[in-house]
């Protein structure tokens, strides 16, 4: 029997829905303690008062607005060092004849196993030999060249029609004007693919910038997070969660409003 | 354009991001192999040669092979359940469920949240006493229990993290592909009488082979990648229980600032990867055309 009966389709939602339940509830708990007093931090009662005294604390407990400013600077500045040079080393391998083409593609692909955040102990000793600790530069750098956006953008390139490169270059476009008039914009909804993958994961990146960071003036979010709840606030949890939510919440917001692009963006990105 | 000149442009297009790659990615991978073979300097001794030194150690040192069985663990544990739970879900998602929507942005929530805030939120909910874990548990009339803080429930404790992180991000992988499978093959199961069961193992799980396989790389390169949650929870403890390999090497080099034993661990981990790349080489060859 492939159809399923109704028995059968009551038994399936009933248990898609306690798992669906058991998948928000750490979240739901936390988001709990954080809108209330601490003392319905764990006495679930519908009449309990909503309060934003834990947000406000944990504003101004620790300089978050600087760390906003920080992540913000470095995903910015890694997405936009991605997109030029993937956009160029991706015209390169679609378009070009040269000698070493192959091996220098199959180069690229080791980083796709060879992650920055694996190599960290000598990519730290190369940005103290440049005098990149602790700054925001050296942070971005190890990720600027991304083998993953080379791949995706080479593969889009490669579906364009080389007519229209032609003519293009027939109205006298030379090799950058053609990769802009003509290249670029059919690649638009890749480019948003990748840049909303590239965002998602540099938000929320934590160890390569734990490493390099050692002052407020260059600590992303993630990491000064963890440094707020890692230092003894005598572990007000209302204050920590709270907290959490700050540094979560524009990505959570952006993705609740713009979910269907999200889920479209990763699937793009993920199945090559 | 001649093709010599096709070349050198070529080239320049290339030549910035081939830098960047060739100083962040290739560099270091051979720098640590060279650096595995130094001791590391002290204030009043430079680095001096060492040949395999480190890796004796390295052989001697039961942290490295309480971590490495620990990872391997680690990653047993949680590609298994993470890929189960993720085709459940799609299957499920894919159905008309009422409240379908709801379901699908309850299991994919996870994925948008950094993984140290996700280390938040569970650390709050394994608290004992005061967590709602041990909470629900204080109502079935169960003692409370330090699920961080013993040696058997550790592991198990992350790996249910990393499970809720990632299995939503599979499943929509999973979904993708469902929503590709032609109806008519349930048609013409259902003619020949076959059974959901049957119809799951012989058809649709066979097609999501290549989703399964994607999926899968993912996941094990995550398991060794991905320790930001053990810096957060445990911190390797208690008593390196939860101690994953990368989260060694990151202990030893920036803790400890033992450079050239964590390049020895460095080394170990680079193999791992290149193992698995290997495999994944010779499995998914024939169905992945780069050219």
């Amino acid at each position: 029997m492939l159809n399923p009966g109704r028995t059968d389709t009551l038994l399936n939602t009933l248990s898609a829905w306690i798992l669906g339940i058991v998948w928000v509830l750490p979240l739901a708990y936390a988001v709990w303690s954080a809108v209330h007093p601490s003392a319905y931090a764990t006495r679930f009662e519908l009449g309990a008062p909503l309060t934003l005294e834990n947000f406000r604390a944990a504003w101004t407990a620790a300089p978050f607005p600087r760390y906003f400013a920080n992540t913000f600077a470095l995903v910015t500045s890694i997405l936009a060092g991605q997109l030029v040079l993937a956009t160029l080393a991706a015209y390169a391998f679609a378009r070009f004849e040269f000698p070493g083409r192959d091996l220098a593609f199959a180069l690229v692909l080791v980083q796709l196993m060879i992650m920055p955040d694996v190599v960290l102990v000598e990519n730290y000793r190369t940005l103290r030999a440049i005098g990149l600790v602790d700054t925001l530069a050296g942070m971005a750098l190890p990720y600027v060249a991304s083998a993953f956006g080379i791949f995706l953008l080479r593969q889009t390139f490669k579906t364009v029609p080389r007519e229209l490169e032609e003519a293009a270059r027939i109205e006298g476009c030379g090799v950058l004007g053609v990769l802009w008039r003509v290249y670029i914009p059919l690649a638009k909804p890749v480019y948003l693919a990748y840049a909303l993958v590239s965002v998602s994961y540099h938000w929320n990146n934590f160890l390569w910038p734990l490493v390099v960071s050692n002052s407020v003036e260059t600590r992303p979010l993630t990491v000064g997070l963890a440094v707020f709840a890692g230092t003894d606030q005598g572990i007000d949890w209302g204050i920590i969660n709270a907290a959490t939510l700050i540094a979560s919440g524009p990505l959570l917001v952006a993705f609740l409003i713009f979910q269907r692009q999200f889920v479209q963006s990763f699937l793009r990105a993920g199945i090559r | 354009m001649t093709g010599r000149h096709h070349a050198v442009v070529g080239w320049l297009l290339l030549l910035p991001a081939a830098v960047l790659l060739a100083a962040f990615t290739h560099y270091p991978a051979v720098a640590t192999v060279w650096h595995s073979l130094w001791s590391t300097p002290k204030a009043n001794r430079p680095a001096r040669w060492a040949g395999l030194e480190n890796y004796r150690a390295l052989g001697d040192d039961p942290v490295f092979w309480t971590a490495l069985v620990n990872n391997a663990w680690y990653a047993l544990g949680t590609i298994v359940p993470s890929i189960a739970l993720a085709i459940g879900m799609a299957l499920w998602v894919d159905r008309k469920l009422v409240g379908r929507g709801l379901l699908r942005l309850a299991f994919f929530t996870p994925t948008v949240l950094p993984m140290i805030a996700v280390a938040n939120i569970w650390l709050f909910f394994y608290t004992p006493d005061y967590g709602l874990l041990d909470q629900l548990r204080g109502s079935l009339g169960l003692a409370a229990h330090n699920w961080l803080g013993s040696r058997e429930t550790v592991l198990g404790a992350v790996m249910a993290v990393a499970v809720w992180k990632e299995a939503g991000f599979f499943m929509i992988f999973y979904l993708a592909a469902l929503q590709q499978q032609s109806p008519e093959l349930r048609e013409a199961a259902a003619l020949e009488g076959c059974s959901r069961w049957q119809f799951f193992w012989r058809v649709t799980f066979p097609l999501l082979m290549p989703t399964t396989l994607f999926v899968l790389v993912n996941a094990v390169i995550n398991a060794f990648r991905l320790v930001d949650h053990i810096v957060v929870m445990t911190r390797g403890g208690p008593d390196n229980a939860s101690s994953l390999l990368l989260f060694y090497i990151y202990e030893t080099g920036f803790r400890y600032w033992d450079a050239s034993y964590a390049a020895a661990l460095t080394v170990v981990l680079l193999a791992i990867l290149a193992l698995l790349a290997l495999v994944q080489f010779g499995v998914l060859e024939r169905r992945t055309h780069y050219q």
